[in-house]
Parts: C-alpha cells; sequence; structure tokens
C-alpha cells in the first residue's frame, strides 16, 4: 500500500521533471512519421514563430509564480503595449518600441507594489489590471485597428537574423538572459529563496519587497516585448484581440514545464519547452483535421493534468 | 474613524450608485425615461444572474473564471435545443452547465487545486464545447420564432422584460439561502476561516463543490435566457464576462479573499456597471471601452481599501 | 477516569513527539499540563482531540477505548478544545460564530436570526460579554472572541474542555472572568485540562498536574503540595540518568570577554510581549537568556534584529543605533538563527550550498553575478569546519538531518561574518551528537570574539554555555545572574517568584 503510494509520487515527480520533455519528442517523432510536410524549413519556421510570444510571456510569468505570484494581467499589458506603438512610431521604430516597453515597466511595476507593498494577494493585485488594461489600451487606441506602414518596425515581424525570423531570435535571447538572471545573479537567487520559504528570507536580510517588485515589472516588460513582437507580426496594432488569454497559455507553459505553483523553483529551460509543446499539440491536432475545439479541449486537459500532478509532489 | 471607513468600503458602491444616477438624471433628460430604465434594468438582468453565482464563490474564498464561456455555450445549448421543445432548451445548458460546475467544484474541493487555474481549464473546455457543437462557430442556432421559449426573453410584463423579474427573483431566493440557511452560514465560514471552519465540523467541501455548480448552472441559464433574448445561440458573446461579474461582485463590497459580503451589494455593483455604461453612451462621445477603464479603477480602490482596513482590524 | 491516553507513542519523521506517555483526567477536575517547547504537549492535545492518532497505545473515554478519526469525533463524544489561536471566523458576527452548524431554526427550516441573537446575547452574558453580538467577532478584543470561543465549546454539551495557554493573550480583568467561568464549569462536573506556563494560574486554579519533558512523561501528582520550584525544575532539568549517559554539554570554560558591550539593546517594549527589557553584550561573552515560554526569550531576539515592532527601546550596535529592519541589521553583522527550523530557516527547495550562501549573496557576488567560484569556496569551508554531512554541496536541503540542517543554518550566518549571533533554541530536535558539536561551536566562536545571545529551554544549557544569564518573566527582566550566582537554584527561584 505505502510502496504503491510511493511508486505514484516517484512516477508524479518524474513526470513533472521530464514529461514536457519526452511528450515534446514524442510528439516530434510522432509527426515527423505521419505528417506530410513537416519536416520542412517553413513549417518548423511557423510553429517556432508561432510559439515566440507565448515563450516570451512565459518566461516573465516563470518568475513570478517562482515568488509564488500569479500575473493575471499579461494579455492586457500586451494590448496596452500595442495600443501606443502607433502613436510614436512618427518618430521612428526606435522610441516606439521604447516606450510600449517602457508601458509594460510602468504596469509591471504597478503590480509588483500593489504585492509587495500593500500586501494584496497576486491574483487579486493584477486582477485590476487585467479588467481595466485593455479597456485603457482600447481608449489609448480608440478602439480602432491600426494598420502599421513603417517597413523598420514590420521588419519586426517579417525579417530574419541569419535565416532566423526576429521573433524567434528574440525568444532565444530573452531565455538565456533569464536563464542567466535566475541562475547567475544576486536577484535571480533571492527571487528563488522568496518563493521558496519567505519569512527565512525576511530574517536573511533579503529585500524581499525590492526583489518582488523587480520580478514584477519584468514580467511586465516582457509582455510588452511579446505586443511589440505580435502587433509588427500582425502588421497592424489591434489592442481588441491581442494577447487575449495570454495568461492563459503562459501560466500553461510554464506550469507544463514543471515550475511549482507554490513557488521556490523557475525551470526556464522547461518553460521554453512547455510553451513549444503547447505548440506542437495545437499544430499536431490541426494537421491531422481535428478541429480547433479539440485543441483547446485537449490544452485544459493537459493544464488541469500537469497542475495536478506538481500538486501531488508538493504535498509531500 | 474606522467605522467610517468601514461604512466606506461597505456602502460605498451604493452612495456611488445613487450619485452617478442623481448626476445622470440631471445631466440627461432620456435618461430618467421609462424607457432607458427599462432598458437599464434587462441589460443589466443577463449580468446579475452570472454575478450572483460568483457572489457564492467568492465569498468562499474561490474565483469562477469559467463564467463567460460556460454563459456562451449555455446560450447555444438552449438554441440547439429549442428544437426539441421548451424543456430540452431550458434543461439541457443546465444540465450541461451544472456539470462543468460540478467538475469545478471537484476540483477544486477534492484536489486542492488552485480555483483560478482549474476554472481558467474549464473556461477553454467550454469554448472548446461550443466550438465543437457549432462546427467550430461557423453554425448559428437560431430558436424557431413561434417557439414558447421565446417569451422567456422577450416576454415583458409593465414593458419590463421577463429576464428582469427571473434576476430579481433569483437574487432574492439566493439572498435568503446565504443569509438565513446553514448552507450559506458554511458559505462564509469557509470562505472567512476554513482551517476553523473545519474544526467546527463543518461541511467545507461540499460547500465548495456546491457553489462552483451553482455558478455553472447560474451561468447556463444566463446564458439561455439571453438566446432567447437574442432569438439565437450566438457564439461569440461571453468573453471577458466572467471579469464584468468579478468586478461587479467585487465593488458590491464582497470581499475577493472571501469570508464577507450581500447578494444586495452585487446587485448594486451591476446596477452601478449598467448605468456607468448608460451614462458613457449618453455622452455619445466617449468610447464606450471607458467601462472597463472604470470598472478597473473601481476594482483596485475596492481591493486596496478592502486590503488596508483588513490590515487595520487586525 | 472521563478522558486518558494510555501508553501512547507518536513519532514524526524520527523524531519521537510522544513516548510512551500515558495521562488521564477525572471528571471535575482542573488538570495542569505543563512542559516547554517540544516537551509533547501540544502533540499529546492533538491525540486526545482526534487531530493526530497515535502511532501506539490507546485513547479511552470513559473508560472504553475509542478511535478519532477526527476533531469533529472528539467533538461529538464531548471533548471540545479551544485554542490558543482563536479558531472562529472573524468577519462573522458574535452569534453566527457561537451557533455555527446548530442554528435554531424557523418553521420554514430557515435560521431564525431573533432567537440567535437573542440566546446569543444571553449566554455571553453569563461569561462576562455585553457587547453587541451582532458585531463581526473579528472587532471584538482578543480575550473576548476566547470567550465566546469558550462558550461556544462548552455549548456542546462538553464534559472535557481542553485549554491550549487560554490566558496568553489576556488582559488581568479577563483572565479573572476566565477563572470564575472555569469556576462555574468545575462546579457542574466538566473536567478541564488547563495548558499553561504561568505558575500562579497554576497554582491558583488546578488541582492536579502532569509534566512533559521531550515527549516522555515525567510527574503527575496533586498540585498544592509540590514546591514551585521543583515544579519548574522538572519543566527545565534533565533526569539525572540522561546526565549521567551523554555528559551534561559540551560546553567547556569561561570565555574571555572584551570590557565594553558590543550590542546593548535598551528599554526594549512591544505591546504585551516585551515591557522594558535591557540586555548587552560583550564580544566574545555568551549571554544566555532564561525563562519559561512565553516570557519574551524570543520576542527579545527579534527585536534586536527588528523583526519584531517596538513601541519603544533602541538597539546600539558598536555605539550605533540600528535602523530596525532585519536587512539593516544583517548588513551591520548582526544574525538572527530563528527558533523554527522550518517555517523560518532553511528553504526547502534549495541546495545545501544555496542555503548557506543565501544572506551572503550580496558580499560573494560583483555587480549583482554571484561568483560561483567563490561561493564554493566559502560552502566548502563551511561544509568541512562543521562536520556537515552531505552528499555533496548540491544535495537539497530538505533531505538532511535536523541536525545538519541546524548546522547549514549555522553556516548561512557565520558565512556573512558577524559580529553579533543570535542563537534562538540552537539545539532543539536534534540528535545528540549534533548537539555536542553545535555546543562547541558555540564556545568556539565566542572564543574567536563573537557575541552570543543563547536562547534555550535546556537549563544546563544555559548554565554551561552562558558567562551570564538574564532571567526573563512575564516579558521583563527578573534578574541577572553571573559568577557564583550563576546556579541552577538561583535560576529556578528567580523563575518560579519572580524575585532577583
Amino acid at each position: 500500500m505505502t510502496a504503491l503510494v510511493r511508486d505514484r509520487a516517484r512516477t508524479a515527480r518524474w513526470l513533472q521533471e521530464y514529461g514536457v520533455y519526452v511528450a515534446v519528442v514524442a510528439l516530434l517523432l510522432f509527426n515527423i512519421a505521419f505528417t506530410s510536410n513537416f519536416l520542412t524549413a517553413g513549417n518548423l519556421r511557423t510553429q517556432l514563430v508561432q510559439a515566440a510570444p507565448v515563450c516570451i510571456v512565459a518566461l516573465g510569468m516563470a518568475l513570478v509564480i517562482g515568488t509564488e505570484g500569479v500575473d493575471l494581467s499579461v494579455g492586457a499589458v500586451m494590448a496596452l503595449s500595442a495600443a501606443v506603438i502607433p502613436l510614436y512610431l512618427g518618430y521612428g521604430p526606435l522610441p516606439a518600441i521604447a516606450i510600449a516597453l517602457v508601458a509594460g515597466l510602468i504596469a509591471g511595476m504597478f503590480n509588483g507594489v500593489l504585492v509587495a507593498y500593500l500586501g494584496i494577494q497576486p491574483i487579486v493585485a493584477t486582477l485590476a489590471l487585467l479588467v481595466g488594461g485593455r479597456g485603457l489600451a482600447l481608449v489609448i487606441a480608440e478602439g480602432q485597428l491600426v494598420q502599421l506602414r513603417d517597413p523598420t518596425f514590420l521588419a519586426l515581424g517579417t525579417g530574419d537574423v541569419f535565416g532566423v525570423p526576429v521573433a524567434v531570435v528574440a525568444a532565444a535571447v530573452f531565455a538565456v538572459a533569464v536563464a542567466l538572471i535566475v541562475g547567475r545573479t544576486t536577484f535571480g537567487r533571492q527571487l528563488v529563496a522568496v518563493g521558496g520559504n519567505r519569512a527565512a528570507s525576511v530574517l536573511a536580510g533579503v529585500p524581499v519587497r525590492r526583489v518582488l517588485v523587480g520580478v514584477y515589472a519584468i514580467c511586465g516588460v516582457l509582455a510588452a516585448v511579446a505586443g511589440v513582437l505580435s502587433t509588427a507580426r500582425l502588421g497592424a496594432s489591434d489592442p481588441a484581440d491581442i494577447g487575449l488569454l495570454m495568461e492563459l497559455s503562459a501560466i500553461t507553459a510554464v506550469v507544463v514545464g514543471g515550475t511549482p505553483l507554490t513557488g521556490g523553483r523557475v525551470r526556464v529551460l522547461g518553460t521554453v519547452v512547455g510553451a513549444l509543446l503547447m505548440q506542437l499539440v495545437r499544430a499536431t491536432l490541426i494537421k491531422h483535421d481535428l478541429p480547433d475545439s479539440t485543441a483547446q479541449m485537449a490544452q485544459a486537459a493537459i493544464i488541469v493534468g500537469a497542475v495536478y500532478l506538481a500538486r501531488e509532489r508538493s504535498s509531500r | 474613524m474606522t467605522g467610517l471607513r468601514g461604512g466606506v468600503g461597505r456602502h460605498g458602491a451604493a452612495v456611488a450608485l445613487v450619485l452617478m444616477v442623481v448626476v445622470a438624471w440631471l445631466s440627461f433628460p432620456r435618461f430618467g425615461s421609462l424607457d432607458n430604465v427599462r432598458d437599464l434594468a434587462l441589460q443589466g438582468s443577463f449580468l446579475a444572474i452570472v454575478a450572483l453565482g460568483m457572489t457564492f464563490v467568492i465569498i468562499t474564498g474561490g474565483i469562477d473564471l469559467s463564467v463567460g464561456s460556460v454563459y456562451a455555450l449555455g446560450g447555444v445549448l438552449a438554441a440547439y435545443g429549442s428544437q426539441w421543445g421548451f424543456l430540452v432548451a431550458l434543461l439541457l445548458p443546465l444540465a450541461v452547465c451544472g456539470l462543468i460546475g460540478l467538475l469545478n467544484g471537484l476540483l477544486v474541493a477534492r484536489t486542492g487545486m488552485a480555483p483560478f487555474i482549474v476554472t481558467l481549464a474549464t473556461l477553454l473546455l467550454a469554448r472548446g464545447l461550443l466550438l465543437a457543437i457549432t462546427s467550430e462557430g461557423s453554425t448559428t442556432y437560431r430558436i424557431a420564432s413561434g417557439s414558447a421559449f421565446l417569451e422567456l426573453g422577450r416576454g415583458t410584463v409593465f414593458g419590463f422584460g421577463y429576464p428582469v423579474f427571473l434576476a430579481a427573483a433569483l437574487c432574492l431566493a439566493g439572498g435568503l439561502v446565504l443569509r438565513r440557511t446553514g448552507f450559506g452560514q458554511s458559505v462564509f465560514a469557509t470562505g472567512g476561516a476554513e482551517q476553523s471552519a473545519v474544526l467546527m465540523g463543518l461541511p467545507v467541501a461540499r460547500t465548495k463543490v456546491v457553489v462552483y455548480t451553482v455558478s455553472g448552472v447560474l451561468s447556463g441559464f444566463a446564458g439561455a435566457v439571453t438566446a432567447a433574448y437574442l432569438e439565437s445561440g450566438v457564439t461569440v458573446i461571453g468573453v471577458g464576462l466572467e471579469l464584468d461579474a468579478i468586478a461587479a461582485v467585487v465593488i458590491g463590497g464582497t470581499l475577493l479573499t472571501g469570508g464577507l459580503g450581500t447578494v444586495l451589494g452585487t446587485v448594486v455593483g451591476v446596477a452601478l456597471r449598467a448605468v456607468i455604461q448608460n451614462v458613457i453612451n449618453q455622452i455619445g462621445t466617449l468610447d464606450s471601452n471607458y467601462q472597463s477603464v472604470v470598472s478597473g479603477a473601481f476594482l483596485l480602490v475596492v481591493v486596496v481599501l478592502q486590503r488596508t482596513l483588513a490590515g487595520r482590524g487586525g | 477516569m472521563v478522558l486518558e491516553v494510555v501508553d501512547a507513542t507518536k513519532e514524526f519523521v524520527g523524531v519521537k513527539a510522544l513516548d510512551r506517555v500515558s495521562f488521564s483526567v477525572r471528571p471535575g477536575e482542573v488538570h495542569a499540563l505543563v512542559g516547554e517547547n517540544g516537551a509533547g504537549k501540544s502533540t499529546l492535545i492533538k491525540v486526545l482531540t482526534g487531530v493526530h492518532r497515535p502511532d501506539s497505545g490507546q485513547v479511552r473515554h470513559r473508560g472504553e477505548p475509542v478511535e478519532f478519526h477526527r476533531p469533529l469525533d472528539a467533538q461529538r463524544a464531548g471533548i471540545s478544545t479551544i485554542y490558543q489561536e482563536v479558531n472562529l471566523v472573524p468577519l462573522m458576527s458574535v452569534a453566527a460564530n457561537l451557533f455555527l452548524g446548530r442554528e435554531p431554526r424557523t418553521r420554514f427550516g430557515l435560521v431564525d436570526r431573533a432567537r440567535v441573537h437573542a440566546e446569543a446575547a444571553e449566554v455571553l452574558a453569563g461569561y462576562g460579554i455585553h457587547d453587541d453580538v451582532r458585531r463581526p467577532l473579528g472587532t471584538l478584543a482578543v480575550g473576548a472572541q476566547q470567550m465566546v470561543a469558550l462558550a461556544r465549546a462548552v455549548a456542546a454539551d462538553a464534559h472535557v474542555v481542553i485549554m491550549d495557554e487560554p490566558t496568553s493573550s489576556l488582559e488581568p480583568r479577563e483572565v479573572e472572568t476566565l477563572f470564575s467561568v472555569i469556576e462555574r464549569l468545575h462546579g457542574r462536573g466538566i473536567a478541564i485540562v488547563y495548558v499553561s506556563h504561568r505558575m500562579d494560574e497554576l497554582y491558583r486554579i488546578c488541582d492536579r498536574v502532569t509534566v512533559l519533558r521531550d515527549g516522555r512523561h515525567v510527574h503527575t501528582g496533586p498540585l498544592a503540595d509540590l514546591p514551585r520550584i521543583e515544579l519548574v525544575s522538572m519543566m527545565l532539568g534533565r533526569s539525572v540518568g540522561d546526565i549521567r549517559a551523554h555528559g551534561a554539554t559540551a560546553f567547556s570554560e569561561e570565555h574571555r570577554a572584551g570590557a565594553e558591550p558590543l550590542l546593548r539593546a535598551e528599554d526594549l517594549t512591544s505591546g504585551r510581549r516585551l515591557s522594558g527589557v535591557s540586555v548587552s553584550i560583550r564580544p566574545g561573552e555568551v549571554v544566555g537568556l532564561a525563562g519559561l515560554l512565553g516570557s519574551g526569550r524570543t520576542e527579545t531576539a527579534r527585536a534586536i534584529i527588528g523583526a519584531l515592532p517596538l513601541d519603544s527601546g533602541t538597539v546600539l550596535l558598536g555605539g550605533k543605533a540600528l535602523p530596525g529592519n532585519v536587512g539593516a541589521a544583517v548588513r551591520a553583522g548582526v544574525s538572527l538563527l530563528a527558533e523554527d527550523r522550518k517555517t523560518e530557516g532553511i528553504v526547502p527547495n534549495l541546495s545545501v550550498r544555496e542555503n548557506i550562501v543565501l544572506a551572503a549573496l550580496p558580499r560573494l557576488s560583483r555587480f549583482g553575478v554571484v561568483s560561483r567560484t567563490r561561493q564554493d569556496r566559502v560552502v566548502e569551508t563551511f561544509i568541512r569546519r562543521l562536520r556537515i554531512k552531505v552528499s555533496g554541496p548540491e544535495q537539497k536541503v530538505a533531505e538532511l538531518s535536523g541536525g545538519n540542517q541546524q548546522k547549514v543554518l549555522l553556516a548561512r550566518w557565520l558565512c556573512t561574518q558577524p559580529k553579533v549571533l543570535l542563537l534562538d533554541e540552537p539545539t532543539r530536535g536534534i540528535d545528540v551528537g549534533a548537539k555536542a558539536e553545535v555546543q562547541a561551536l558555540i564556545d568556539e566562536l565566542a572564543r574567536d570574539g563573537l557575541a552570543v545571545l543563547l536562547i534555550s529551554s535546556e537549563l544546563e544549557e544555559l548554565l554551561d554555555g552562558a558567562d551570564r544569564l538574564v532571567v526573563l518573566k512575564d516579558g521583563a527582566v527578573v534578574s541577572e545572574l553571573v559568577g557564583d550566582r550563576l546556579t541552577r537554584d538561583h535560576v529556578l527561584s528567580a523563575i518560579a517568584s519572580g524575585d532577583s
């Protein structure tokens, strides 16, 4: 009986740790074998480009979840960043992008202050921006979808760097950067400690509040980056639609990637692969003529399964 | 001082509502017209039904993000079922949406998973189901023009639509259940201090299962009534409705952390929202998106106020 | 016997919280249950109330063996518990809390609010509570809340009421009310198990006493004939046999302390937990804080490091005032080894290496980037110096034994190169070998010139380890003992009577 329980727990832990890699490899093999035109440069390119924004947002989300928090406002922040771009694109692409990122930074710090200094639960604190953020973006954009014509800016969406799409390069760069932050910096190690045991971190002299504000700020900036890239790819600023349900996709990628919702751990590679996995699941289903509805339900099942496994582990 | 602040926290929404109504009445001659009042009441009634279920969930300390999808699903199921008559049109959405709510409740209460993640997943599930039965959103089921089911949404008494009376009856019943039954007491205790509630021998897990199920049923019902009103199951409605419902509940004075709240407050929250929307429309030059900005700002103020009050109260 | 436990043993991952303990309550008596932290009181209460089930041994209710699977079973059998933390729902009304789960109903099956309010007001008046019963419970004073909990417990047809430190948050006037209620219950033949550390209270209201220590039963008997000093001695001391087996402690000789105090805490006052505590520590000196649980030992240490907000008082380090936040104190060279290793010490998900360097991260990094080489050097040094048994620095700290976790935490503080070390129960819950090593280490640190504050519930540890003892009672210093007066008898009489 107890041996059985222990076995189950061990399986759950193994799955949480490596399940995402196994699943991605299995799906790849399946597609190589059974999906026509899967192993073409064009298709792989499409898959990566589609996974990139989710991946970037998920990286920030992973940091937040590592501190035992969650950020529900990432989709709204994407909309905000998309909304400000057309306003400043007249000054050139760089100022427009900078302003969009600053919008993300402010939104993130706003969340961070609510969580760290006012002591409001993360879900509750980020809900306000989830409710109001997209509306604000639509107000800024006057409810309009704005076509963008600046070729430099649009190149972010269509261009390549050494044959790799810009969005994919950006995702890779941010993944490496976040991995370095988590693994190599004082801030990163303190972040994980805060999530692992906040009371102990306080006694160890860790500047807990500053760390929390920093984490939410990074998450906001990364959401804004995703907003900029998605806008460039679409060729239009569309605050009504951009990033809808992004919070769900990002949280899914993080949790499927093995980062526990209970904090104290950040798995960067797992998160990246988690984002890829969710993209592959969707692509596989669609390529085999299963409709979008099935893909959504499959995603729902995967989230519940991943969180359930993580729960089994943390309750030990 | 604390009493005053507490009063503002509890009745702030009512005060804001009265102020809004007075200002609107004085500024827009059309605002007080019977037609406009009927419109306002009808617009608010659908949200009120959804927010009623949300009130119960939030008082237990949970949250239900799936209601928007479940609402849309309920509408489509009602329209789909209407071809077999009134009863099927009504019961099919209630049963399916109730099952989704039950699933939420079981996952939250029995596995200890976080409510927001469970209900985000069922948000997807319900959307998926909706797309599956409408051939990926391309089919819109219409309710036959002679159907008795249409009455549910389009019938009127004194010019007020049936949905208004349905919402009022449900809210009355909900208020009674919350304040005057053992179940209602369990709802408060579960959200107020779960551990204590367990130690006092209250059925905490069962209470959670019931509130999520009720939330699912009510969202499905609201969807069905909406379908009857629109004469078809519109597939694209309900996106973000969960946020409107949460905002109305919290602005109405229910603690987002659970343990405190009233149905009356939720009704006030819904009414406040409807009036603001109405005023924005009356001004005409204002972007209708100000609505959610105002909601978000209200929510923020309320949440911060609640937090500081809780900090003071110990 | 209305309720008894026979030969109960309860083990939590390697630690015996109860070791064949027997305990029995007679109808109508007030039975004191005493012991320091880790003595096994709370585990025993949890066994009595169905929160835990014993690994071996029996619970008997009115002579019959029973198995309580959950707290509700015990409550239904008439055993009610009032916890130190009020276990009610603060946001609900006083009346609702009193009747939760068994509200009177109207003819239509609805909760009869009029009756709820009327009956609640009537019942609570008997407990000295005349507040409006429709107020949220949380708006009442803690003492009044405690009284509501008591009223609820007794109303549920209880014939045994277990009170876990019921007076720890009460005002003197409220204590009097509580006692008169206890007297009334006593008169009705209800048995009461009374857990407290306040000698005066125990001697006033209790008939018999049971002393637990380190999970074992030490003594049961009438309280009136037992001298206070003997009771305290049974709670704090280790048995003679124990000392013979393992030696008293691993502490060696006196330390040579500097002349001027390095740390000077003056007039620390915080609510009702600390009232005007002053302590000073010289470099190279070990100052012990003695006193019973709840006397303000832990609070003093937390106040010094800035983790407990102060109403008044100052902490000076080398003549400069500390600003009252933990980060600044750690940077200035003051460290606190917290009492509760699990909740305030280790970060369980992280490795031994990361747990050790946590507090020293800023010191071990340049431009915010952590230097792995410097980390490894520090970690290796401390693993060797403190003889931490690990498979490697990357092992998860949660997998270590209690003693080794404690050493990891000591290493965490030592690698910040502190000047003052505040140690709150550094040897609790760790095995004998590790205990001796930690004690020897404290000696060594003092010899190296650190100023050490040592908090312990073990008298031998304090007497052997400290150069000077500050005795606390009810949040105030009652005595300071040095030199010849640093003896067991002096400490015990200071704690028992409160005279210096």
